[in-house]
């Protein structure tokens, strides 16, 4: 009886730490596997995948739907999603870059496109919170309304911004030196590069602060709590509706943060960018193990699915593949995370 | 001492088989004695990564018989049920129906096959009618087209043969929950099924729905159907069940071949292994001052306005039937539902509640009735279910986590409760029933609790576990917390509080002290106001 006994439990302990074991890397580090396999496969067979120079190009690149995925996080882990992004990403370029050229401050024209996202983030969050409404709904109108005042500010057109200055979030550059204060100029010299653009910067430090944000803060927390069930988080004591207003809004804010990132970039605030810039983010978040459902996330997971597409699509820019045929690779990449994503919830029931 | 009861257990065990053969009426047991019993399960065993769920359970159901299955959570009756859907594929061992070995890779091989498991969840489109739910799939057709006439004929046959008239061409999303459970009874006989199982039947009926399934149930066994029975409640199996068979911790433990000698103690003590005399363990306390009073209150649910008091270290409790508005009175205290009009004060002072988390700073707390609905974060671990609320007064500057007081809290309250969880960031969802309860109860505990509202604290909790949830409500108690219990279970409401309100209506009807309250009394309060007066 004894005998029996203790060798059941071993069993049931053998069994449980190996599986335990390969859960863990499919839970937290699952894709970031992936994305040191795929970035391993790339340097291998391309070129100049892994050259810094191209790395410089791999960040700038994947920089826009890394800063709003930041927020993303938020939205997906409190059990929303945020259509608007796209429309508030490509009106704070606009608006940008009107109010830089009338009020010949960029500073002023910078803040106008962060605060027009932030704007349209609160109603999002009043009208999903205060109203009930669900957030398919709300965001899918107030994304065709911004989209709307987009072409109207800019008056159907793309705006250039008249003053030199106005390039200098998007397009100035880190210099190397910082970094490595031993070698001084000469380490940017010698590879070819002078710095590390601002924008990459800005998302590095988004993922960090974010991330930080998600992980140990009571805010972070009770995103995920009322991700995983509004309303035992409010009987909880989670000021639910409170919660929601904060995520939309930080959300908006980052939406029109990136959007005037680009705008600043490109020395323009283009009224078209950004159609289906929503749907490729929250597809990063998802590739990355992020739940649609709520509860579950972590910066991990974003940075990854982030890495992962850009990576993608930078191997095939670099590789001169049909753009066509670049959708159907991202189609396929996410059908394929999310497949996996399945198999893994699987396991667990 | 254990080697003798396991001694024993198997003694009764190898009789029990023995005269299963004497007493089968097919007979030659000598060169099949599998197939004695229409369904036999053979030596099922299932194990999932990491846990054995099932092993070697070995036992037969014969025709025209009520067997009851029960057990613990987590001792195997739903995996059980779960291989028979077709749900699960067993990992040992084989089914077989009428002598034919079953091996099922879905539900629908088993319901060809003639079974059928009827969850407590039940498995209906709500929004389809009657008649179009219990032809699903295989709807009576002329010409390619769907006949709506034999359809609704068909249905009405068959639901009356049930001692049902239920229209055909009803939405079944606007039958009471009694009359949708007739419905997928009478569903799972249009598919010509032989064995139908019920898990946990009950949970959600009312008294008279109850006794209605209990005729029901036996009609099905004078037609010779094979009927699987799994619930908590033991006065349940006693009532409808002709035979049981016990589990614990995925093994069979017993089968009694039939009810008579068997009794309420023996099946508890099979079934926790150990002696559980006295479940709810009531002893006196001295009551001070009120803990809580609530004067006029009024909101969705209730008819009249609701006035009661509880003192400090008074265990009130609420009994009604389903609808009485009883979790409707706890939601209004509690500020989860918005109030139209009415006070609460806590320890004398008033207490403005607009929303959960004033209850929670003015010190009340509310255990919900729908702890998968209402209580848990399914996907986050034990140690963020129970520090979700306190956290925000540990935190640094009220913001930054102090994970190094939240690891010490949850293993303080982990062991204080004695919640069974193999470590702190398991994810809550895979803790039995009563580890759930036991989490929500010790979020509150580091909160500066005056008032604990506990909506059916042990609903769908397994006996041991209720034991410990009342002996935790009895502490709680005795350090002077005002405690509501809200509990549709007679015995229970009877057994553990120290004062009794009946509620019916959406009013309250009554109020006894322990030693006044019989159930007669309490049940007469609790009918609706015409059948009280012809009770």
């Amino acid at each position: 009886m004894n005998g029996t006994d203790s060798r059941m439990s071993q069993e049931k302990l053998k069994a449980f730490s190996t599986d335990s074991l390969v859960r863990k890397l499919l839970d937290s580090g699952g894709m970031v596997v992936v994305f040191i396999a795929l970035f391993a496969v790339f340097s291998y067979r391309i070129d100049r995948f892994c050259s810094l120079d191209n790395m410089v190009s791999l960040g700038l690149q994947v920089s826009s739907i890394g800063i709003v995925a930041c927020t993303m996080l938020f939205c997906l882990a409190s059990g929303d999603f945020d259509l608007s992004i796209g429309s508030v990403y490509a009106c704070s370029g606009v608006l940008a870059a009107v109010v830089a050229n009338q009020t010949g401050s960029v500073l002023f024209g910078l803040l106008a496109g962060i605060l027009i996202g932030g704007l349209v983030g609160l109603v999002n969050g009043v009208v999903i919170a205060k109203f009930q409404i669900n957030a398919l709904i709300t965001t899918l109108a107030t994304m065709q309304i911004v989209r709307g005042l987009a072409y109207l500010v800019g008056k159907g057109q793309s705006v250039s911004a008249s003053s030199e200055k106005f390039t200098v979030l998007g397009s100035s550059l880190l210099p190397l030196g910082w970094l490595l204060p031993g070698r001084g100029a000469e380490a940017g010299g010698t590879s070819g590069l002078e710095g590390i653009p601002t924008p990459v910067l800005i998302t590095v430090f988004s993922f960090v602060l974010f991330g930080f944000l998600l992980r140990y803060t009571t805010f972070g927390r009770n995103t995920l709590a009322m991700g995983g069930n509004k309303e035992a988080a409010r009987l909880a004591g989670i000021n639910v509706s409170r919660l929601q207003i904060i995520i939309f809004t930080m959300q908006g804010l980052m939406a029109g943060f990136a959007g005037a990132i680009m705008a600043s970039r490109m020395g323009i605030g283009d009224p078209k960018v950004g159609v289906g810039f929503e749907l490729q983010v929250i597809s990063a978040c998802v590739l990355g193990g992020v739940s649609l459902k709520g509860g579950i996330g972590s910066m991990t997971f974003v940075v990854s699915g982030v890495l992962i597409m850009g990576a993608v699509e930078n191997a095939m820019n670099l590789k001169n593949l049909d753009p066509f045929f670049q959708y159907i690779v991202r189609g396929a990449i996410l059908l394929a995370a999310v497949l996996f994503d399945r198999f893994k919830q699987r396991r667990t029931d | 001492m254990d080697a003798q009861k396991t001694l024993a257990i198997a003694s009764i065990r190898d009789r029990i088989i023995r005269s299963g053969f004497l007493a089968s009426p097919s007979g030659n047991g000598r060169e099949m004695p599998e197939t004695q019993s229409y369904l036999e399960f053979q030596g099922i065993g299932k194990t999932f990564p990491g846990v054995r769920a099932l092993d070697d359970i070995t036992f037969g159901v014969d025709e025209g018989s009520v067997r009851a299955l029960i057990g613990e959570n987590g001792a195997g009756k739903s995996t059980l049920l779960k291989i028979l859907s077709g749900a699960y594929t067993p990992t040992a061992g084989v089914v077989r129906i009428a002598g034919r070995e079953c091996a099922f890779h879905s539900t629908a091989d088993a319901l060809a096959t003639g079974v059928t498991v009827i969850y407590q969840e039940l498995n209906l489109v709500s929004d389809m009618t009657v008649a179009e739910n219990l032809y699903l799939g295989h709807m009576p057709t002329r010409k390619g087209l769907v006949s709506r006439k034999t359809m609704h004929a068909d249905a009405r046959k068959q639901l009356e043969s049930l001692g049902e008239s239920i229209d055909p061409s009803m939405k079944v999303g606007r039958l009471p929950i009694g009359q949708r459970q007739m419905v997928e009874i009478a569903k799972a006989l249009t598919r010509g099924a032989k064995i139908i199982a019920f898990d946990e039947p009950t949970s959600s009926l009312s008294d008279r729905e109850t006794r209605n399934l209990f005729s029901v149930i036996r009609s099905l066994k004078g037609r010779g159907h094979v009927v699987l029975y799994v619930s908590h409640r033991l006065e349940e199996v006693f009532e409808v069940c002709d035979s049981v068979t016990v589990f614990r911790d995925g093994k069979h433990v017993e089968t009694f071949g039939t009810m008579e000698g068997v009794n309420h103690d023996a099946l508890v003590n099979r079934m926790v292994g150990r002696d559980i005399h006295n479940i709810y363990g009531y002893t006196p306390r001295a009551h001070g001052e009120p803990a809580l009073e609530v004067e006029g209150i009024l909101g969705r649910g209730l008819t009249e306005p609701a006035s009661f008091q509880v003192a400090k270290g008074e265990i009130a409790g609420f009994f009604g039937l389903v609808g009485a508005g009883r979790s409707e009175l706890m939601r209004l205290v509690f500020g989860a539902e918005p109030k139209r009009s009415g006070t609460v004060r806590v320890l004398g002072r008033p207490a403005h509640i607009a929303s959960p988390a004033d209850a929670i700073r003015s010190g009340v707390m509310l255990c919900p009735e729908d702890r998968k609905k209402d209580g848990i974060i399914p996907v986050r671990a034990v140690m963020e279910n129970l520090n979700i609320s306190a956290r925000r007064k540990h935190a640094y500057g009220g913001f930054l986590i102090n994970e190094g007081w939240e690891r010490k809290n949850a293993r303080e309250k982990v062991d204080q409760l004695a919640i069974r969880t193999p470590s702190l960031s398991q994810l809550i969802m895979h803790l039995s029933g009563g580890n759930q309860q036991k989490v929500i109860l010790a979020r509150w505990l580091s909160e500066d609790m005056k008032v604990i509202l506990l909506d059916e604290p042990t609903r769908g909790i397994d006996v041991g576990a209720k034991s410990e949830i009342y002996s935790i409500i009895y502490a709680l108690a005795r350090q002077g917390i005002g405690v509501v219990m809200v509990s549709s279970d007679l015995p229970e409401i009877l057994g553990v509080p120290d004062r009794i309100l009946v509620m019916s209506e959406g009013r309250i009807t009554a109020s006894f002290s322990r030693d006044e309250a019989t159930e007669e009394k309490v049940l007469r309060m609790a009918l609706p106001t015409a059948g009280r007066k012809a009770a």
